[in-house]
């Protein structure tokens, strides 16, 4: 038995999964919206900081 | 005088602005929505985008619809009693900010669970918790702040629609198994014998073999069923030496791994699958912001209000209305149904329908239509047909509305196709023929050869990229098609028709003149004074053409909807508005949108509002008339006759009261006559004539508002652009030709090694992908320098 079955399973394993992978993303939508996480990913940290100041204050009716 | 810009609008300060938290506003709804914002902690709203919310404009009572369960049920997409999920449609959206503050609804209130934008879409998706608030206080809540929803007949009961990712699957698969044969096919393209090789190329033939079974059974499915649909309706379509090339490939390669021949042409056929896949992946460029199948329903309400037999007002869905039903109409609302008015002050709008921007006052009795927008104040109706049956709905019965117009055309692709097919199939038989007589051991594989090489992938990939390419440029110039196939229409059009209301003439109306007794300096200053007070749209208009005047206050001031406003001041008395208001009889001037004046009861004169023509209107149809046939069909009067007339070259047809169902058949007797014609319109009214004809362009004042079906939206700001895409789309069918060459000549220089019987899988590996990459870079490059010149 050569190394070389070893290092082609490894290799159609690998690519395998990556393909795999695409295809869950595509399934999860992630192709849908190519633009708004791009903008969200931003947010993130000026979210942080607002909204430790805002659970005091929130109020559920409006 | 101060420039003080409102800090949530940017909207000029009136005087006084509004002081509050040391900021300055334009009015108290900027105030407010500002005190949302920073009681909630969400001041960091103005800190990505200052000024960046807009005037909210509720109108009372126009979302109680939403109380009705039924209604709710058709729009959520989500419902178990305690959470909804809605995905609405906010035209508003305009950038990161707009992002920010939506999704984070659930600080404004606590029973938001989650909000996601989709901002190419422009969509909202909330969940919230129903039993705290409701889905009209939610939609409320988003109007308060800015981000009305647009609910329209449309979202009743429409099933959601998927994205389409079966293209996305196949490009994957197509490019997993060809990067994955190209590195087993290595090996053998190095070494032809040698032990190494001799051990393990049957394995790596069969993982080759193992690789291309998804490509061609799955990935490459479109190019034989197009083929066949083809065969079938005898036309012979690029897809057929495309579909031939596959099979053969791969029944040459299989059988060459079985009987040992070779290692077949495993790579060359993931490889062209691919790369063909990637071009109509290319060519695919859709603005998930723009729709161009809308009809009527995207316009109309989803529910109306409905007086019932004991006088109470109820919400009803204006597919149930029947006939005898009485609707209420408030101010700002649709007609869904043809009526009967039964009172009210009806002043209706019916440019949707006709074209005809004057609104039209009726009396009771008097018969209303449905698409009719009531401007003034409540009427109440009587319904003599349902929505299905009404006078402009029925046009989308007309059986344009039903067929897909690129479905008979034949692209350039499609037409060189056949006569390469020919060809091809030709040369195979012909070298076949020679080779059975000369040394017959050949000839099957000749035959192979010449099927595999001429497999015309670069022919097919010039169309895509070319103009896929120049959609992209088309659509960064605001200029946003449909397909592909528009392109290629549009390039053969020699007759252009032209709407004239909205399309060729701006939506607003800033030329004014005045006929009638010259006006002294008090009354001057008084009508300037009284005009400031009004929020009319032409009040403004003409506010803002006026002398600047002293400002003073009035003694009196009354605003009559939908008549006029009265004012007075000390001795001196103003009536400015309709006609009949200020006591005049009208006269034959109907067609002129006019504002009368009359001063201490004595008739003054008018101000005489004029269609403001489009920029450019002048020189585009002087350059387009030498070219092609340019008409105008309006569904307004003739007022404007003798101003088009001096406006347009000479002899420029010009037809007027055309009736929505006359634009269509007027588009379809100039095809009888062999006529490639474009419309170029804007309404409702226009949408028969944009779906017959062979290019429909809809100019659009805002392309996030609505616009009827149609091939290609068009920025009106781009309309005196509109004859240089034509030229555009005219130079890239140029720029295939040429590419067609340049493929050719590679199909020529790969026909030599085929028919002579010496195509090595190494050859076929090389040429294939050269052939295409060089029609990629010559197409995109050609069409991106054109793109230049676009700007």
């Amino acid at each position: 038995m050569s190394v070389i079955y070893v290092l082609l399973a490894i290799s159609i394993v690998v690519a395998v999964i990556f393909f795999a992978a695409f295809i869950v993303s595509v399934k999860n939508g992630q192709y849908d919206d190519s633009y708004t996480p791009s903008v969200r990913m931003l947010f993130e940290d000026e979210l942080v900081k607002t909204t430790t100041t805002t659970k005091n204050k929130k109020n559920p009716t409006k | 005088m101060d420039s003080l810009k409102c800090y949530h609008c940017g909207d000029e300060c009136g005087t006084p602005p509004v002081h509050f938290d040391n900021k300055d506003f334009c009015c108290n709804g900027c105030k407010t929505v500002y005190e949302i914002f920073s009681s909630n902690d969400l001041s960091y709203y103005y800190d990505l985008q200052t000024s960046a919310g807009t005037t909210p404009n509720l109108v009372e009572g126009k979302y109680n619809f939403l109380d009705d369960d039924s209604i709710i049920e058709k729009l959520v997409e989500f419902n178990d009693g305690n959470l909804q999920i809605i995905n609405l449609y906010i035209p508003h959206i305009h950038c990161s900010s707009c992002i920010w503050v939506l999704e984070n609804l659930n600080k404004l209130h606590g029973s938001v669970v989650s909000s996601y934008v989709d901002f190419p879409k422009k969509t909202v998706r909330i969940t919230f918790k129903s039993q705290y608030l409701s889905l009209k206080e939610l939609v409320i809540l988003l109007t308060k702040i800015g981000y009305e929803p647009y609910i329209s007949l449309d979202d009743y009961g429409k099933t959601k629609k998927r994205t389409d990712n079966n293209l996305l699957y196949k490009v994957g698969v197509a490019g997993f198994a060809f990067g994955n044969v190209m590195f087993l096919s290595f090996p053998e393209y190095f070494q032809v014998n040698g032990f190494w090789i001799d051990q393990y190329k049957t394995l790596f033939r069969w993982l080759m073999f193992a690789f291309s079974l998804p490509v061609v059974f799955y990935a490459a499915q479109d190019y034989f069923t197009s083929a066949f649909k083809g065969i079938r309706s005898k036309i012979l379509n690029i897809d057929v030496p495309i579909a031939l090339g596959i099979i053969v490939l791969f029944m040459r390669s299989t059988i060459e791994i079985i009987f040992d021949w070779g290692s077949g042409f495993f790579d060359s056929l993931t490889g062209l699958v691919f790369f063909l896949l990637l071009g109509k992946f290319f060519q695919q460029k859709t603005y998930s912001f723009l729709s161009f199948e809308r009809d009527y329903k995207s316009y109309f309400p989803i529910a109306i209000t409905r007086i019932g037999k004991n006088g109470k007002e109820e919400n009803a869905q204006v597919y149930d209305i029947k006939k005898g039903d009485q609707l209420l109409i408030r101010n700002q609302e649709l007609i869904p149904v043809d009526g009967i008015l039964i009172s009210g002050n009806a002043q209706i709008d019916y440019s949707f329908v006709t074209g005809e921007s004057e609104p039209v006052n009726l009396n009771s009795g008097d018969k209303v239509f449905a698409g009719g927008k009531q401007l003034s104040g409540s009427i109440e109706i009587g319904v003599l047909k349902t929505i299905s049956q009404s006078y402009l709905t029925q046009l989308w019965s007309n059986s344009v509305f039903q067929k897909n117009k690129s479905d008979n055309f034949q692209t350039l692709t499609d037409s060189i196709g056949r006569r390469f097919t020919v060809a091809v199939l030709s040369i195979a038989i012909l070298a076949t023929g020679f080779w059975l007589f000369y040394d017959s051991t050949k000839a099957l594989n000749v035959f192979t050869a010449v099927l595999i090489i001429a497999c015309p992938c670069a022919i097919a990939l010039a169309a895509p990229f070319t103009l896929g390419n120049l959609l992209r440029i088309f659509g960064k110039n605001k200029f946003y098609l449909k397909d592909t196939t528009t392109i290629e229409q549009l390039a053969q059009i020699d007759t252009a028709i032209f709407d004239k209301t909205g399309t060729i003439t701006t939506s607003k109306k800033s030329t004014v003149s005045y006929e009638g007794l010259e006006l002294t300096s008090d009354e001057e200053s008084l009508l300037k004074n009284t005009l400031r007070a009004s929020n009319h749209p032409l009040s403004r208009t003409l506010y803002n053409i006026l002398q600047e005047q002293d400002i003073m206050t009035l003694d009196d001031y009354q605003e009559y909807l939908g008549k006029g406003i009265e004012a007075s001041k000390e001795s001196s008395h103003i009536k400015i508005g309709s006609a009949s208001f200020v006591g005049k009889t009208l006269e034959n001037n109907l067609e002129k949108t006019s504002v009368h004046i009359s001063a201490n009861n004595i008739y003054k004169g008018r101000f005489v509002f004029q269609n403001e023509y489009r920029e450019g209107v002048s020189r585009i149809f002087k350059s387009m008339s030498k070219k092609m046939d340019v008409s105008i069909l309006s569904g307004d009067n003739n007022g404007e006759k003798s101003r088009l007339e001096l406006l347009l070259p000479k002899g420029t047809p010009l037809f007027f009261n055309q009736q929505p169902e006359d634009k269509l058949n007027f588009i379809k007797s100039l095809q009888s006559q062999g006529k490639k014609v474009m419309m170029v319109g804007d309404g409702l009214n226009d949408a028969g004539a944009l779906a017959q004809s062979d290019v429909g362009i809809a100019i659009s004042e805002n392309v996030n508002v609505f616009s009827p079906a149609c091939d290609g939206i068009m920025d009106a700001s781009k309309f005196k652009e509109l004859y240089k895409y034509v030229l555009a789309s005219k130079k890239a069918m140029k720029i295939i030709k040429l590419s067609f060459m340049l493929s050719l000549a590679y199909n020529i220089a790969g026909l030599y090694f085929a028919v002579t019987g010496q195509l090595q899988p190494v050859i076929a590996a090389i040429l294939m992908p050269l052939s295409s990459i060089s029609v990629v870079v010559f197409t995109t490059g050609a069409t991106n320098i054109m793109g230049r010149k676009l700007k």
